[in-house]
């Protein structure tokens, strides 16, 4: 069970870093038209004290958990 | 007595370090601190207290953010009013964390510990962030390990050790100059005693009046959960967010959830505005019952309402407004934040009965759970 969980976990990493490694993508959004984006409104996580609190209320009070994380919330706009 | 705090305090220092090492790959997180002031209220239970967060650059390359919170908890809940007696307790928690960015790579490290009467978690966390294809792209990969020791406040002598690994997986992706997107795929396996040592489920018992008796819970010794989330955040023609989120969730418990929620964000002047809606719906876990048939009818056995079938419904109503900002700032710090919140959740239990009615057996109704979470908080910016 727990080799199936790394391996799920491994593969898409291993695709993704070789994707990069390889290709050559021509940036579709240029830096300059990253501006909405950079608006504080924007941000996938406005307030991280907040609502990593909140999160705990809803795993505390429901049965599910993870999957809810902002992961890097990279919008390249600095 | 401490009923149904062990399962959540273990999961918070795993959410604290993934949460607080959300590092943007190729920038290092701003500066900032933040002075909150929460409270839960509802179901019979109120817990408040701060969280104090705090985060600064040292040197080019390295951010260190630190985090201190405490949950004051007074509860008389529907488990406590039924099988035990009212309690009060503290718990403190204390987190460390640093980022390092070198090129398009940000390495995270992370330490938080969670110190109560009868419950001690620890948890080490490691996570790389990498920016790619013109920084549109960032890719997570997080790891983190958890220790749990688990006591009793009825014997000294109990002592019990969990452990959790975490294993996530996070894709951002911009996709127009108006749209960005997340994907995030999270693994969570936990070893060890994992019911909560005071709880007890119900089971029919016909030698006494009201016609049942209590037993303690026995859960399975494993746990293994996957949980994938979508969010898009959309930045609409005039200024304003909104923001949709998924969440599929299912588990070697039986559980499976779908959580949903849409949220608005609009700024007029000094003032940004949220509002938000959330949706969150599960199955119950295979040995959860409310009336077991008899003592020990099953090899495991549970009764929390959490792992109840359920659904929940959230509002959430959020307020902020710029007191220090502009270009002039005040001395070092160049922007101020004053925050509140009201989150008002609404639960309703599928299977968990209310048995405080003093209903027939069987008869009892459906439990149901209203609470208000209230947030304060002062953010800086330096």
């Amino acid at each position: 069970m727990k080799i199936g969980a790394v391996g799920r976990f491994l593969l898409p990493v291993l695709l993704l870093a070789g994707l990069a490694g390889c290709s050559n993508i021509e940036p579709w959004v240029k830096p300059y038209e990253r501006d909405r984006l950079a608006d504080p409104i924007m941000a996938l996580d406005m307030a991280p004290v907040s609502s990593s609190y909140i999160q705990h209320v809803y795993e505390a009070r429901e049965g599910a958990r993870g999957g809810e994380g902002a992961a890097g919330g990279g919008c390249g706009c600095n | 007595m401490n009923t149904g705090r062990a399962k959540e305090t273990a999961i918070l220092g795993l959410l604290l370090v993934v949460s607080f090492g959300d590092a943007h790959a190729g920038v290092l997180p701003e500066d900032r601190a933040d002075v909150l002031y929460h409270l839960y209220d509802g179901g019979g239970v109120a817990i408040d207290g701060p969280s104090i967060l705090v985060r600064k650059q040292v040197g080019k390359s390295t951010s260190f953010v630190t985090n201190y919170y405490i949950d004051m908890v007074s509860s008389a809940s529907i488990d406590v009013i039924t099988t035990a007696s009212p309690y009060s307790e503290e718990r403190k928690q204390w987190s460390l964390g640093m980022d390092y960015l070198r090129g398009n790579t940000t390495m995270s490290l992370g330490y938080t510990s969670s110190v109560e009467s009868d419950f001690d978690a620890t948890t080490y966390s490691l996570s790389v962030s990498q920016d790619m294809f013109g920084d549109l792209t960032t890719l997570t990969m997080s790891y983190a390990f958890g220790d749990d020791i688990v006591g009793s406040s009825i014997d000294p002598a109990f002592e019990r050790d969990n452990t959790r690994q975490y294993y996530g997986i996070g894709l951002t992706q911009i996709l127009t100059r108006n749209l960005i997107t997340s994907l995030n795929f999270e693994t969570i396996t936990d070893e060890g005693f994992l019911n909560n040592p005071y709880r007890s489920v119900r089971y029919a018992d016909p030698t006494v009046g009201l016609g049942y008796s209590y037993e303690p819970e026995l859960y399975p010794n494993t746990r293994t959960s996957n949980a994938i989330g979508l969010r898009a955040k959309y930045y609409l023609p005039y200024r304003a967010a909104i923001e949709a989120e998924y969440r599929y969730f299912t588990d070697t418990w039986d559980i499976d959830g779908h959580t949903a929620a849409i949220s608005y964000v609009h700024p007029m002047g000094p003032w940004t505005f949220t509002a938000k809606y959330r949706f969150h719906d599960q199955t119950g876990a295979a040995f959860f019952q409310d009336l077991f048939s008899r003592s020990q009818a099953t090899n495991f056995r549970g009764r929390d309402k959490e792992l109840s079938p359920l659904t929940s419904n959230t509002f959430k109503l959020a307020a902020s407004y710029e007191f220090i900002g502009g270009a002039e700032g005040w001395g070092f710090i160049k922007k101020g934040t004053v925050n509140a919140s009201i989150d008002v959740l609404n639960v309703d239990y599928h299977e968990f009965r209310d048995v405080s009615t003093g209903a027939l057996l069987g008869e009892e109704p459906l439990y149901t759970l209203g609470a208000d979470i209230v947030q304060l908080f002062f953010s800086f910016w330096y």
